[in-house]
């Protein structure tokens, strides 16, 4: 912590939320035609990018949970609980920014009661509901811990299986919903992005997000917490990485050529450039992923995991803002606020994740209590996590 | 019996007559600077459009299965058995999705309002439900735009059409338009030179998206199935080993006496 680098990060946190909460007064004060560069032609903007790029990268919650619980692929088990931390967080910031981008948002329990089983977005706000319910549980037993409340973790720990399992499925749902989404549009949303297949690639790519953030995390928890990870792990889910992202970008080629959308690569277009960015920052880590020296050194992988994760994010914004515009028939750019608002959930995640991992037992698994690692029975292979 | 509006450009003489009737009908203010306006907002749900002496009007198409009632998380929206496609103001959470997911780009925000709503025609649905013609086709001076039966009124469109074959572009629009819309449409130009899409699928769009969400409950039920399935073996396999490992523990000589 006595890092200068640490400081400069903690400048910057703190310039962002600062700036954030002025914007989110600013929002509430004068209301959304003042603070966003919003309008009749263009109702959604980079707030919905923000969502929609925050769950793909929570998707490490339910990756990991899913790999350590259900497949029983227990090395991994050290990085479960920083994982579900940042998907609570995700979520968390997904919610917020939600009330924020809503026009009421003190109506925002209303689809839990007013039921359209025929919305897309009603299938997201019970999903969200419940996800982000299934995360404070899976993640309830770090401060229990922490607060050494026996009852309460055994508790957690009976009726932990069913728990993961409901968020895995929960989780699936959710990803390739956020897809669904877009599925309404077939005219509005530019066709290299507009696909039947959008749930589909919307998970898979959260599959690949979950992988990429479970690599960045650990560096990062490395470097600034010195709470490292056994390296072999993270050379494992760099291999993981780089066979997801191929499987990835095999099927949207596919789809492309399934819908004889080839033609579109090469005109000389705003969307065409921006779509390459995304597929280049995405083909990137996947070819170096696949050369052996890349996996010797942690900083490298940290790197390809880096270009993975803003290549989701590229992808989210592409389909929430670039892909949109043509049809609207103007260019969108966030006005300040929105743009504050969006960096200042960001840097709240971050802050938030730091101080939970500083002060709450995330990152220690070799207790004898600790309910997100463990399941009732007993698993010799706990004693050296990460080694096969 | 569903009801429909059907506008016949031809007949169309630009006195906005029906700009300034469905204003009164929702409580808008209407004056000459609302009149000269050429594009819906939240303020004016109706516009007729003027190109020369060419005119169309827009206003909501009151879709047969309309996108916006489909994606409404809340059901805010909802089509009427009568036509009109209806929005609950009390239901709203102002996600917007309506906006981006209606093919005509119909519904409006009130984004300068602290707390908005979202604002459109509803085809006059407490008149239509009285019986009661849309406010917009009781004005008009020259019948360009009628209420009727919306058989009754296709049939008609249709005759016109063939009665008169060099003043109409042969098309109805609104006719089979994702799915059919309640608001019928007679040019004598080409509908795109009004902006409006002529690439829309004759299937409605919400199919596009009811089948993806047909899938979910077969999801949670295998995937329930599934991963209870995976977790029964995985778990198994490690209590198994644990017990191995314990058994060794306790001696090899017990092992073999049990076996």
């Amino acid at each position: 912590m006595r890092m200068p680098k640490w400081s400069f990060w903690k400048v910057a946190s703190a310039v962002c939320l600062i700036g954030g909460l002025y914007a989110v007064i600013f929002r509430f004060a004068f209301g959304l035609g003042a603070s966003t560069n919003l309008n009749d032609a263009f109702p959604w903007g980079i707030w919905i990018g923000f969502k929609l790029f925050a769950v793909a990268l929570s998707a490490g919650g339910f990756t990991i949970a899913g790999a350590v619980h259900i497949f029983n692929v227990r090395r991994y088990r050290p990085i479960l609980r920083p994982m579900v931390l940042s998907a609570f967080l995700g979520y968390s910031m997904f919610v917020i920014s939600l009330l924020i981008d809503l026009g009421r948002p003190y109506r925002i329990w209303h689809p839990l009661v007013m039921w359209n089983p025929h919305s897309v977005m009603f299938e997201i706000a019970w999903c969200v509901t419940l996800y982000t319910t299934v995360l404070f549980l899976e993640f309830l037993p770090a401060v229990f811990e922490k607060l050494e409340w026996k009852k309460p973790l055994d508790l957690l720990h009976r009726a932990f299986i069913p728990v993961v399992i409901a968020g895995v499925i929960l989780s699936t749902l959710h990803q390739s919903s956020l897809g669904s989404l877009y599925l309404i549009v077939p005219e509005k949303l530019y066709p290299l992005w507009y696909s039947p297949m959008e749930p589909v690639f919307f998970f898979l790519s959260a599959l690949c997000a979950g992988v990429a953030m479970a690599i960045f995390a650990s560096w990062h928890s490395s470097r600034s917490l010195g709470k490292e990870l056994e390296f072999s792990l993270v050379v494992g889910l760099g291999r993981v990485l780089a066979v997801l992202l191929a499987v990835y970008l095999t099927v949207r080629a596919l789809d492309l050529e399934h819908r004889d959308a080839f033609g579109l690569l090469a005109l000389p277009r705003r969307e065409t450039y921006f779509f390459w960015l995304e597929i280049a920052l995405l083909a990137a880590p996947m070819v170096l992923l696949f050369q052996q020296e890349f996996h010797k050194s942690a900083t490298w992988l940290y790197f390809c995991s880096v270009l993975a994760l803003l290549g989701f994010v590229t992808n989210r914004l592409n389909v929430a803002i670039t892909g949109m515009e043509a049809s609207a028939g103007l260019r969108y750019f966030p006005k300040r606020e929105e743009l504050a608002i969006t960096l200042g959930l960001v840097a709240l995640a971050f802050t938030l994740f730091w101080l939970a991992v500083k002060y709450l037992p995330i990152y220690e698994t070799e207790g004898t209590s600790t309910a997100m690692a463990e399941i009732p029975s007993a698993n010799p292979v706990r004693v050296r996590h990460g080694q096969t | 019996m569903s009801k429909a509006i059907l506008y016949d450009a031809t007949m169309c003489i630009d006195c906005k007559l029906c700009e300034k009737a469905c204003a009164e009908r929702n409580g808008l203010p209407y004056d000459d600077k609302v009149a000269a306006e050429q594009k819906q907002s939240e303020h004016k749900f109706t516009v007729v459009m003027s190109q020369g002496d060419k005119f169309m009007r827009r206003m909501c198409m009151n879709c047969n299965d309309p996108a916006c009632a489909s994606v409404c998380p809340v059901g805010a929206l909802r089509k009427t058995a009568e036509g009109p496609v209806t929005y609950d103001g009390s239901r709203c959470i102002g996600c917007r999705y309506c906006m981006v997911a209606c093919p005509f780009s119909v519904p409006k925000y009130e984004w300068n309002k602290i707390l908005p709503l979202v604002r459109k025609c509803d085809m006059c649905a407490d008149r239509v439900a009285k019986g009661q013609p849309t406010a917009c086709a009781a004005i008009c001076p020259t019948g360009a735009t009628k209420f009727g039966d919306r058989d009754a009124l296709i049939a008609e469109a249709k005759n016109r059409i063939a009665s008169n074959r060099e003043q109409y572009v042969d098309h109805i629009y609104g006719l089979n338009e994702v799915g059919g819309t309640s608001v019928l449409l007679l040019s004598s130009v080409p509908f795109e030179q009004f902006g409006y899409k002529t690439n829309l699928s004759v299937e409605p769009v919400p199919v596009l998206t009811y089948r993806a969400l047909s899938h979910v409950p077969d999801v949670v039920v295998l995937g329930t199935v599934l991963m209870g399935g995976i977790c029964w073996i995985t778990n198994r396999r490690a209590e198994v080993a644990a017990a191995e490992t314990a058994e060794k523990e306790a001696g090899v000589d017990k092992k073999r006496e049990r076996r």
